[in-house]
């Protein structure tokens, strides 16, 4: 049996009274794709700004390769101390809708900085990674380009190479192309293809349909704070819940 | 009086206006970002304490502050005030203008996208990393028109040191101009106030055009 690398039990969040994770579940296993589509405002980057640690629960439980990151006893948040959060972190990885790419930093300096610095590991090492990251995204020759000089489809490639070169155990993707044309669009999710095909394990939010059923391994469709339908991409797409029809129906009038 | 030595006691009388900016720019810009920290702290009090500050430094004009900060010591205590201008001088002016720098910097950091925290939070950055690798180098291209802004300020502003009798330039160009009855010296002032600032706001383009290294 397989372990579950991430565990978030019972999670619930709200901003301001308004319940935005209503007792939310879900579980990743090592080398898994899971996607998590549903319409704007069911919290989906909610949750996945829950599971980086960047949100805090309310209530519930998360935990890393058995490990506790954050709970609660009595309605009282409670985290282990920072050298365990911090060791907790190093095995997830997030990337940004908008990137949120250091503009003052090189292409290079972006990916190797935080291996060199927060990692500690051997400089000369970490650039001939670097280096192979950015061949793998299509990038060798931008290595010295500033983020300003890119275009958002490879910015975000940079992004995703910059999580990687921390060599995550989970990578977590919050929405990588709603920032981004078609065109482009369609070179980040190819480079996010290539991940799948590596089994990195990987949490996507997207609202890419045919990409999410394509890539994932499991589908999980949310609407209003809850896990409405969940399966392989085939059970999920192929559902008879009324609201995940609804919301397939409006996407498939778009994509006309 | 010839002009040869008008132009030479002005000169003279330049070389302390100097050393007062200088050292009030010394102080002052590390000093604002302390003044910074406590004006965004968590421990309410602290916060309170220093927003009064702020708000007294840049309410009140910046000759009361110096009067009050040389002669407040002897008519508070009696304290001997003989040697001590010059120390009120710096402490006055250096005081006055990290209020201006504080607020200037949080403009600054305030503007920093909050994708740029998270990002250093989930590349495992700690909060002094964040701050002085990815925030300062950020903050300081930002604000570094409006230091400019305050820094050519400071060079006209050390002219109220006159008002508790120091002498430098502006002090010793009103004294000529009184003897000599000619409002050449204060032509002459001028003149060097112009020059200082305008190499003041070359120096500061030049670092400007050196941060266009990204957008």
């Amino acid at each position: 049996m397989s372990t579950n690398l991430l565990e978030m039990n019972h999670i619930k969040k709200q901003f301001d009274g308004l319940q935005v994770l209503k007792d939310v579940s879900i579980h990743v296993e090592e080398g898994e794709v899971l996607s998590i589509i549903g319409p704007s405002g069911s919290g989906k980057s909610t949750l996945l700004r829950c599971a980086t640690l960047l949100t805090r629960i309310d209530g519930g439980e998360i935990s890393y390769m058995g490990k506790k990151a954050i709970w609660t006893e009595n309605d009282r948040v409670c985290m282990p101390p920072k050298n365990e959060i911090k060791e907790i972190q190093s095995c997830f990885g997030l990337v940004f809708q908008n990137f949120n790419l250091f503009p003052h930093f090189t292409v290079m300096k972006n990916i190797t900085d935080a291996p060199i610095h927060v990692q500690k590991r051997n400089k000369a090492e970490v650039y001939k990674e670097a280096r192979e990251l950015l061949a793998k995204m299509g990038l060798s020759d931008k290595e010295d380009a500033y983020p300003y000089q890119l275009s958002g489809g490879q910015c975000q490639r940079v992004a995703i190479a910059r999580a990687l070169a921390l060599n995550p155990k989970i990578l977590f993707f919050d929405e990588p192309t709603s920032a981004l044309d078609p065109e482009l669009t369609g070179e980040v999710l190819r480079v996010i293809r290539s991940l799948a095909d590596l089994h990195i394990t990987m949490v996507i939010v997207t609202h890419e349909m045919n990409f999410a059923r394509d890539i994932s391994d499991r589908v999980i469709f949310m609407d209003q704070g809850v896990i409405a339908v969940e399966g392989t991409p085939t059970e999920v797409f192929s559902s008879s819940n009324a609201r995940m029809k609804e919301f397939l129906g409006k996407f498939h009038q778009g994509e006309e | 009086m010839s002009f040869q030595v008008m132009l030479q006691q002005l000169t003279t009388g330049f070389g302390s206006t100097l050393v007062i900016f200088f050292l009030t720019l010394l102080f002052s810009l590390p000093l604002g970002m302390v003044v910074y920290f406590g004006r965004v702290s968590r421990f309410k009090p602290l916060s309170w304490i220093v927003k009064a500050y702020i708000s007294i430094m840049r309410g009140t004009p910046l000759m009361l502050q110096l009067l009050l900060w040389y002669f407040g010591p002897f008519y508070l205590w009696g304290m001997n005030i003989g040697g001590y201008k010059f120390t009120a001088i710096i402490l006055g002016c250096s005081l006055n203008y990290a209020a201006y720098f504080a607020e200037i910097y949080r403009s600054g950091i305030e503007s920093i996208p909050s994708g740029q925290y998270e990002a250093a939070q989930l590349l495992g950055y700690n909060k002094s990393q964040t701050f002085f690798k990815i925030v300062l180098p950020q903050v300081v291209k930002i604000v570094l028109p409006s230091v400019t802004n305050e820094v050519i300020t400071l060079v006209k502003d050390t002219s109220l040191v006159y008002s508790v009798s120091y002498i430098e330039m502006f002090a010793l160009a009103k004294q000529i101009a009184a003897a000599q009855t000619t409002v050449l010296p204060f032509v002459i002032a001028g003149v060097f106030y112009y020059i200082f600032n305008f190499v003041v706001a070359w120096v500061m383009e030049w670092f400007e055009k050196k941060m266009n290294y990204y957008h």
